[in-house]
């Protein structure tokens, strides 16, 4: 009796002295500071969806439309030109058809399709490898299916590089605005990155957030359209249900949202 | 037995003389602490998201808040208690207001070595 006594006793001190902890551990745990919900909100026009994606009509790229999307988006988003070929930093880029699509084996294919300069960015996946590998949760999906990251939280360990099986991510293995004229961004409203992070093409989020498509799509002579692929009155759902469209080494399982339309013409 | 309580206390007074010497080596050279200096666009709004006692104590939390809030919850709309709504954004907010950022946040960093990476990435748009 005594003892157990004497054990009960010893439990009720050590919970006491663990309640009187918490609060304090609490206030200085490193946690995540939101605003109040009460205290935020969007902005009256911005575009809400419940799973972005986008079509890319091959037959409609050009290599001077390709260069005009990739410079377009670049700027806009302070990417890098880098002189070190090893350091390049690309948010969307033009690629062989035969090695965007690796998993078309066909031999014999139009040569309008096999020497079409296709262009490629984060497919922004439904099961994104990347989002499972980040150990700090710096990339992330969101609920309207954006693959994002959080450029404060990345510690740069490349996980999610060797995770991507599309290789649409890039580091900084500089400082990136060594590649920007006067090292000041050409767009002063988007930030930079630093030296040691990752970063990739981003949907245009900050764009539909206030109401305004990805650049890509807007710049793209209709190359490029972009929508909710739940909408089933979006406009990709309608070029889905016509045109018949292939997604990037859809055998690995990671359900691209970015969707391509081979040959186009008559059959688009 | 031996009598070491001098050499122990020679120690001590050494040791505490050592980790006190920065406060020695520093005292009455302590700088005045920085005035902000508020920048025209600043006066002329009148206002800022919080009150000014707020934004002094707290600013740095709210940033943090903003970041996580825009970031990884998408919403990059701030109401304050007076209903006012600011697109949470440090370059594109706070720096619209206080454009000069060396006079008004860099001084008081500086003062308190203070070194927060914000600027590694974010870039004042009003700087020439």
């Amino acid at each position: 009796m005594e003892e157990n006594r004497r054990k009960f006793l010893k439990v009720a001190g050590a919970s006491a002295v663990g309640l009187s902890v918490a609060p304090v551990m609490k206030a200085h745990a490193i946690g995540e500071y939101f605003m109040p919900a009460s205290q935020t909100g969007k902005h009256e026009n911005a575009l809400i969806g419940k799973h972005w994606a986008m079509v890319i009509d091959i037959s409609k790229l050009t290599e001077d439309i390709n260069e005009k999307i990739t410079e377009a988006c670049h700027s806009a988003h302070n990417v890098p030109e880098l002189e070190n070929k090893k350091h390049e930093i690309k948010w969307i880029w033009e690629e062989h058809f035969e090695h965007a699509f690796t998993d078309q084996r066909n031999s014999y294919i139009p040569d309008s399709a096999k020497h079409s300069p296709v262009l490629v960015l984060c497919n922004h996946c439904v099961n994104p490898p990347c989002v499972k590998a980040c150990p700090t949760k710096a990339t992330f999906k969101r609920d309207d299916g954006i693959v994002l990251m959080d450029f404060h939280r990345c510690i740069g360990c490349r996980f999610c590089m060797a995770a991507c099986p599309y290789g649409s991510r890039s580091f900084n293995l500089e400082d990136p605005r060594n590649g920007l004229e006067d090292r000041k961004p050409k767009n002063p409203q988007f930030p930079t990155r630093m030296k040691g992070v990752v970063e990739k093409c981003n949907f245009c989020a900050e764009r539909l957030a206030v109401g305004q498509m990805p650049l890509c799509a807007e710049v793209s002579e209709g190359a490029i359209v972009f929508g909710d692929l739940e909408d089933p009155e979006s406009e990709v759902r309608s070029i889905l249900a016509k045109s018949f469209t292939i997604r990037r080494k859809p055998a690995l399982g990671t359900e691209p949202s970015v969707y391509y339309i081979v040959g186009g013409g008559d059959h688009a | 037995m031996t009598n070491d309580k001098p050499k122990i206390i020679a120690g001590l007074v050494i040791f505490v003389i050592l980790v006190t010497c920065p406060m020695w080596i520093n005292m009455g050279k302590n700088k005045p602490a920085p005035k902000l200096e508020m920048a025209a666009e600043a006066q002329a709004k009148g206002y800022c998201v919080l009150p000014k006692a707020d934004m002094k104590e707290k600013h740095m939390q709210i940033l943090d808040g903003w970041r996580n809030s825009v970031v990884r919850s998408g919403q990059r709309v701030y109401v304050n208690d007076q209903g006012k709504r600011f697109d949470m954004s440090l370059s594109n907010t706070c720096l619209e207001c206080h454009t000069n950022k060396a006079e008004f946040c860099d001084k008081c960093h500086v003062y308190a070595s203070v070194n927060p990476y914000c600027w590694d990435c974010h870039v004042n748009p009003k700087e020439k």
